[in-house]
């Protein structure tokens, strides 16, 4: 980090929080309450699983259950037993394969939107709070509009008329409806950086905009974008989820989790409580994992909320 | 007040010709791409080209623009305006109009969604101010942890879920017993009853309301902790007035500001939630009819009901705007 802002946090720190004392820069005193606290353990230990689930689901489950012969018929809704503790899919699949398998999809969506709308909203929230006068004007305006549009309908309208859904579709449409959010909160947060004096010091010393922004702006604004990042690839998830629940996500034969509640949920009804229990409790864990490792974030980044 | 309602109608106009326009751009920017949904509608057996000339005609679909991939579509933006401020929200493929089964539909759905509010600003705000008063305690600490745990669950798995184990195996048991009445049954129920039009909307009311439940009760706490500590709170304390006095009557309401405006971007997440609740326990809502044309691949459906819905969204929110003007005298003076 840049010796200007530890120095502007160092000062922060002392006033803020007494307990942590040190001449600790902002990171220094994130790390310090990150370390301490369990929640950020747990949730960081559980977003890891995740995580090797979704990039190496051979670790987690061997075959795959789109491998030919992975899902014998015979096998259709069989209940949890020892052996197979998740019991089998309505396909006949191992449901535990099925669901390590799934977390990719929803996960690899949830990181490439989550990059993304980070992309796009510092870009366009740096721009306006920075520049300020028309940019400002035009982007605010722009992001009024999007929220105009309720989200789960707007990326519905969309996904319809798609004859096909894939990552790509969901990626394109999920970003498209979720970067304004973003950008709204790195607006406020550069327009809050630029009044600081430091900011001031610089353009005296004659440092052009982009230096500015560069070494002062964007790592004095980006925690809360942070902060909201990590929340939203927890609701990605969910959004995802929801989106192929209601039909316009993933089409099978792809193994999803949104595909599996929505054939778990008559069959639930119907006797078979594992097809529904285990998909969503899969994509509960998921989202809260990411949504605690958010709030402890949060925590750690803005001492006013303690 | 009459010049802030003004400004805020004046606004309101370029806000809602913006999301109509944006709904427009993108629907025709997908048509352009991947062809039109009438193609679409009959897949590998398609009828002689007449008739899909004849049916692209009827949904609006046969202007030349649609073919240009990247022309914004601005001659048909303004002849779908004009469609539009008639009640005019197109057909479905089987030629009945959208407004009039929207019309049809949508006092249940306002029904869902009055449930659902009135759940979560009660149970919402009652929770805030419990986890604000009693700070870093016990409640404080349930509160927060109940809410983080709340956010985790999306509307459709907290409703398939809460149809399995409340409105199927507690619900079944109470329809059975001969001691339960029979409203609470009703209330916990797996699916819509017309016979009940309120009670059998309880559960999947719950359902809807609860994610924004905890956003309420979040924001309560953090607007009541930051009043308690004000001076005007102090000065009360000062005078000798009761707590109950003071919590209820001065910090309450000013603490209740950031709920309200919340409320108006809530009932945009409200009427995407009815889509899901209504699928699942079969509630012949607006949700109800485009969770159907999406199965049933009716796109003019969709996109009319959603039109529809974004336009009574905007004027909910303009509504909650203007009531906030009423709460909060800082914003008419801006």
């Amino acid at each position: 980090m840049s010796d200007t802002m530890a120095g502007q946090s160092a000062g922060q720190t002392e006033n803020l929080s007494t307990k942590s004392g040190a001449n600790r820069s902002l990171w220094g005193d994130v790390r310090y309450e990150l370390v301490r606290s369990p929640v950020f353990w747990i949730s960081s230990i559980l977003v890891l699983v995740i995580l090797s689930m979704a990039f190496f689901p051979q670790l987690w489950a061997q075959t795959s259950p789109n491998t030919s012969g992975a899902c014998p018929l015979q096998n259709a809704r069989v209940k949890p037993s020892a052996d197979h503790p998740f019991g089998f899919t309505n396909a006949g699949c191992d449901m535990w394969a099925s669901l390590v398998w799934g977390t990719g999809k929803s996960v690899i969506v949830a990181i490439l939107v989550t990059a993304g709308t980070v992309i796009l909203g510092v870009t366009f929230g740096t721009l306006a709070g920075y520049l300020g006068g028309f940019a400002d004007t035009i982007i605010s305006r722009i992001t009024d509009i999007f929220f105009g549009l309720p989200f789960i309908l707007g990326a519905l309208v969309f996904l319809a008329i798609f004859p096909e859904r894939n990552i790509w579709t969901l990626t394109a449409v999920l970003t498209v409806f979720g970067w304004t959010s973003l950008t709204r909160v790195m607006r406020g947060s550069v327009i809050s950086t630029k009044q600081k004096d430091y900011v001031d010091a610089a353009r005296a010393a004659g440092a052009s905009d982009l230096f500015i922004i560069r070494k002062h702006i964007l790592a004095n604004s980006i925690a809360p974008v942070i902060v909201l990042a990590t929340i939203g690839l927890g609701s990605f998830i969910g959004a995802e989820a929801t989106l192929t629940f209601l039909g316009v996500g993933y089409q099978r034969p792809t193994v999803s989790w949104g595909l599996l509640v929505s054939e778990g949920q008559n069959l639930a009804l119907a006797g078979f409580w594992h097809l529904l229990v285990f998909p969503s409790a899969f994509i509960v864990i998921t989202v809260l994992a990411f949504i605690l490792l958010g709030d402890v974030l949060r925590d750690a980044l803005d001492p006013r909320t303690r | 007040m009459g010049r802030y309602v003004a400004r805020r109608l004046i606004q309101f106009i370029p806000v809602i010709l913006g999301t109509l326009f944006l709904l427009h751009l993108l629907s025709t920017l997908t048509i352009q791409v991947v062809g039109d949904p009438v193609r679409a509608l009959f897949g590998e057996n398609a009828p002689p080209a007449a008739v899909i000339d004849q049916m692209r005609a009827d949904y609006n679909l046969d202007d030349a623009c649609l073919e240009q991939p990247g022309n914004p579509c601005l001659g048909l933006f303004v002849d779908r305006l004009g469609q539009y401020a008639g009640g005019d929200f197109g057909i479905n493929f089987r030629g009945r109009a959208v407004t009039e089964m929207f019309i049809e539909r949508f006092p249940v759905t306002v029904r869902l969604t009055i449930i659902a509010l009135v759940f979560e600003t009660v149970v919402g705000i009652l929770m805030g101010v419990l986890a604000g008063l009693r700070k870093d305690k016990f409640a404080d600490n349930f509160v927060r942890f109940f809410t983080v745990a709340l956010v985790a669950f999306p509307t459709f798995v907290f409703g398939t879920l809460a149809q399995l184990f409340i409105g199927l195996q507690l619900g079944l048991e109470l329809r059975n017993s001969d001691w339960a009445p029979d409203w609470l049954g009703q209330m916990l129920n797996v699916g819509y009853n017309a016979d009940y039009p309120w009670l059998s909307l309880v559960l999947p009311g719950v359902v809807l309301g609860s994610f924004s439940l905890a956003s309420i009760a979040r924001l309560t706490r953090t607007s009541l902790i930051e009043n308690l500590r004000s001076d005007y709170v102090r000065t009360a304390r000062a005078k000798g007035l009761r707590t109950r006095r003071i919590v209820g009557i001065h910090t309450l309401r000013n603490s209740l500001i950031p709920v309200v405006t919340y409320i108006g971007i809530d009932i945009g997440l409200l009427l995407g939630g009815a889509l899901v609740t209504e699928g699942i326990f079969n509630i012949p809502g607006v949700g109800q009819l485009v969770w159907l044309a999406i199965q049933s691949n009716d796109t003019p459906v969709i996109i009319g009901v959603v039109t529809i819905l974004t336009i009574v969204f905007l004027v909910a929110n303009l509504l909650v705007d203007i009531l906030y003007a009423a709460l909060d005298p800082r914003i008419r003076y801006e």
